[in-house]
């Protein structure tokens, strides 16, 4: 195809075997999806290298460590503005006059601004919690608090409360399909946050059957395609939410290719198999706020006003007008996906060039929703991307009541970030739909270790906070006086509302 | 049941009362625009007099309903169930993803009618409009059944522009001489035969039966069926990317 057989791409990687150490037991070519690795005919194992994702899967399971992958010095003359990037991904397209497609999220080294904020801690004049001794609060509810307190005519008060989401910490894992990720990535994701008392969310696939069971902590999503859409599922879950946008690629739609669509997961999208899924950018039917408020209610009345709705939107330029806009539509939780969130496919170009960091982005909503008065209307949830419990801390300061976590939570159950989710060959049977390698992930272990996780991170929230002196999440959230920054310009503090360290 | 809401009734008060009545006929006199009635719904049948507002039918799942009126935009909006019919025109985007059950309209219907509508093994929804619609039918398409009838030969082929976009599953029948000229080339169209007619003929019946129609002389005229080239022409836009 328009390459005339010359080879323009030299492999990025090398697999280096110590040929002293392999055993010559063949585990790394049967873990390889890519099959990289394959035994010559006089019995040593070797490599094609360019086929190498560097997803580490024959790594991590060769039995005598006779493995590494290691980065290629072969070298395009070096150039700053021509990079080894920009050229080998024009060869590719140059070749297939296609459009780009990549997955996780964008990797470019544009400022992680979680990195340059500091929190504070208590000396001498406020004593600090220990959180081991002392009780620290990170319950968080999410949805609409009310305005005022109403009572009957005895006096009593009137619960005038709408429903709410009950989180044990403020953690979810955010929206990842049952189609881009795998049967047992569900399970073990929908386990962890019934253990946890948290969320996960079933992302725009639809809901398997088998985990109706763990509705309470489920948010279930509607997006444009509405896959899998139907009374039973709303009435299923705790929350549901729309999806109007994703940090990775907003203003474009879901894409599930069609090596995906197989089996279940045809049938719960009801989609021919095969065929790639479709999820448009935009809601044919909302072209405004007033359209919006539209499918909020028609959500609500379907579910009889028993369930919050979250709309998610993407972090993009006029982000705190439109968060203004969707916190009048009636909907009780605005969700805010930064440029860095991880997707299954999307255009490079997308990834890497549209939206804004969430930290800004989070900021200026928060400061736009005061400044109007209507904060209490919805509560915010943010991700793409959240890294750490200190990320965490810092996004509830600056204003957040819960983050999102994907990637997160996909490193947890064996990702190694290898972006090469739109291939549909994850070794580690996370973004796959090829029983073989999906049965990899083990949903005992794949669970266990995201509660693992969100612990750990909850006990280092609790430990960040009682060092502040602060003993409830509440107290935290929005308080931008436990930040500070460095190496950030005048414009940067004033959209975060923070201080320069040592002011 | 019977309920006149008139302009004053707001649509959560019209939708609970439906809701929580036992009974399961109930009648809406003089509706004037309320939105979302039946939304998520079963077991019922509704007869609504006038003018109900957007989504009607919402996410329905196993009512009848029947229209006395225009309905507007959005109608059975996800619908998993039941009938709809509309003895009058409908709005912009009837039977958005629909995945199951019918909805007839007698007379026209808005842009975007049929988008994303789905199928399933035994759950193949049907949307037949009586007149023409808008633009842009059947978008996204993957799975069901659209007829168009052009009962009152407004002309399907000067009407209805970019029939199909992006559809990847179901049938679409339009009754015409003429196929619209800017269909995408997604698309494959040819003129139905017998066999493909017998397979609309139960819900054309349906369609007579609602609307007072004769059935054999709809059936006797030209129909053209549109379905998806199946050389998936989406996948060769992409090209892998290590990055
Ligand atoms: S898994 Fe390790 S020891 Fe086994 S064949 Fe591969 S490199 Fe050799
Ligand atoms: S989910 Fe799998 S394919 Fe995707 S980045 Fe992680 S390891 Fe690679």
């Amino acid at each position: 195809m328009g390459n005339n057989g010359i080879n323009y791409i030299h492999p990025e990687f090398e697999v280096v075997r110590d040929q002293d150490k392999c055993i010559a037991c063949r585990v790394c070519e049967r873990q390889c999806a890519n099959e990289v690795h394959y035994m010559d005919e006089d019995g040593v194992m070797r490599a094609d290298n360019s086929k190498c994702v560097n997803c580490h899967r024959c790594v991590s399971l060769c039995p005598t460590g006779a493995l590494k992958i290691v980065k290629s010095d072969h070298t395009f003359r070096p150039n700053g503005n021509w990079t080894p990037q920009i050229i080998t991904e024009l060869y590719r397209q140059a070749g297939s006059g296609g459009v780009l497609l990549s997955s996780m999220g964008n990797p470019t080294n544009l400022p992680v601004y979680w990195d340059r904020l500091l929190l504070n801690a208590s000396q001498v004049t406020n004593p600090s919690i220990d959180p081991l001794r002392e009780p620290m609060e990170t319950v968080t509810f999410l949805g609409k608090k009310p305005k005022e307190i109403v009572r009957d005519e005895e006096g009593n008060i009137v619960n005038n409360q709408t429903p709410q989401i009950r989180l044990n910490t403020p953690i979810m894992f955010s929206a990842m399909s049952y189609g881009s990720i795998s049967y047992n990535a569900h399970a073990s994701l929908a386990r962890a946050a019934t253990e946890l008392g948290i969320c996960y969310n079933t992302g725009e696939g639809g809901l398997h059957e088998d985990f109706y069971q763990y509705g309470p902590n489920t948010i279930v999503q509607v997006a444009s395609g509405r896959f899998g859409v139907h009374k039973a599922y709303l009435e299923a879950g705790c929350a549901v939410e729309i999806k109007i946008g994703q940090g990775a690629k907003p203003g474009i739609g879901g894409h599930l290719p069609g090596a995906k669509i197989v089996g279940d997961i045809s049938r719960t999208r009801m989609i021919p198999e095969g065929s790639d899924a479709i999820s448009p950018a935009p809601h044919h039917d909302i072209y405004s706020i007033e359209d919006l408020r539209q499918l909020v209610y028609s959500l609500k009345e379907a579910t009889e006003y028993n369930k919050p709705v979250i709309v998610k939107i993407a972090a993009v330029h006029n982000v705190a007008a439109i968060a203004s806009g969707v916190a009048r539509s009636g909907a009780d939780i605005i969700a805010i996906d930064g440029f860095r969130g991880g997707t299954g496919a999307a255009p490079t170009r997308i990834r890497d060039n549209v939206g804004i960091p969430i930290e800004l982005a989070l900021a200026s909503v928060d400061s736009r929703l005061r400044e109007e008065g209507i904060r209490d209307n919805v509560s915010v949830v943010v991700g793409g991307s959240i890294r750490s419990a200190a990320d965490v801390v810092k996004a509830i300061a600056l204003g957040a009541d819960a983050c999102y976590i994907g990637t997160a939570a996909c490193l947890a159950m064996g990702c190694h970030l290898c972006r090469s989710c739109q291939e549909g060959k994850c070794n580690w049977g996370i973004a796959t739909q090829r029983p073989e390698l999906v049965k990899r992930l083990n949903p005992n272990i794949g669970s266990q270790r995201l509660v693992n996780l969100v612990n750990a991170w909850t006990h280092e929230i609790k430990e960040i906070m009682g060092g502040m002196g602060i003993n409830s999440i509440e107290s935290l959230r929005g308080n931008r006086l436990m930040l500070r920054g460095v190496g950030l310009n005048q414009k940067e503090l004033e959209i975060l509302g923070i201080k320069y360290a040592g002011e | 049941m019977m309920i006149r809401p008139g302009a004053e009734m707001h649509f959560q008060t019209l939708n609970e009362a439906i809701r929580s009545t036992p009974d399961t006929d109930v009648m809406i006199e003089n509706c004037l625009g309320q939105r979302y009635i039946g939304a998520g719904l079963s077991g019922k049948t509704i007869v609504i007099n006038g003018t109900p507002g957007n989504a009607l039918g919402a996410y329905l799942d196993g009512c009848t309903i029947h229209v006395h009126g225009n309905s507007q935009e959005a109608t059975g909006d996800t619908m998993n169930e039941g009938t709809i019919y509309v003895h009058g025109n409908a709005g912009d985007a009837t039977g958005y993803a629909m995945r199951g059950g019918k909805i007839f309209i007698e007379g026209n219907s808005g842009y975007r009618t049929g988008i994303h509508m789905k199928a399933f093994q035994e759950k193949v929804p049907v949307l037949v409009v009586g007149g023409i619609t808008g633009s842009f039918l059947g978008e996204y398409q993957a799975g069901g059944y659209i007829i168009v009838l052009d009962l009152n030969h407004q002309s399907i082929e000067k009407n209805c522009n970019f029939v199909g976009t992006g559809m990847h599953g179901g049938k679409i029948f339009l009754r015409t001489e003429k196929l619209p000229p800017n269909l995408p080339k997604q698309i494959l169209a040819s003129q139905a035969t017998k066999e493909d007619l017998k397979e609309i003929k139960p819900f054309i019946h349906e369609f007579c039966e609602a609307f007072g129609r004769e059935e054999q002389e709809i059936l006797d005229s030209s129909f053209y069926v549109l379905t998806p080239n199946s050389n998936n022409p989406y996948k060769q836009l992409y090209t892998r990317n290590q990055c």
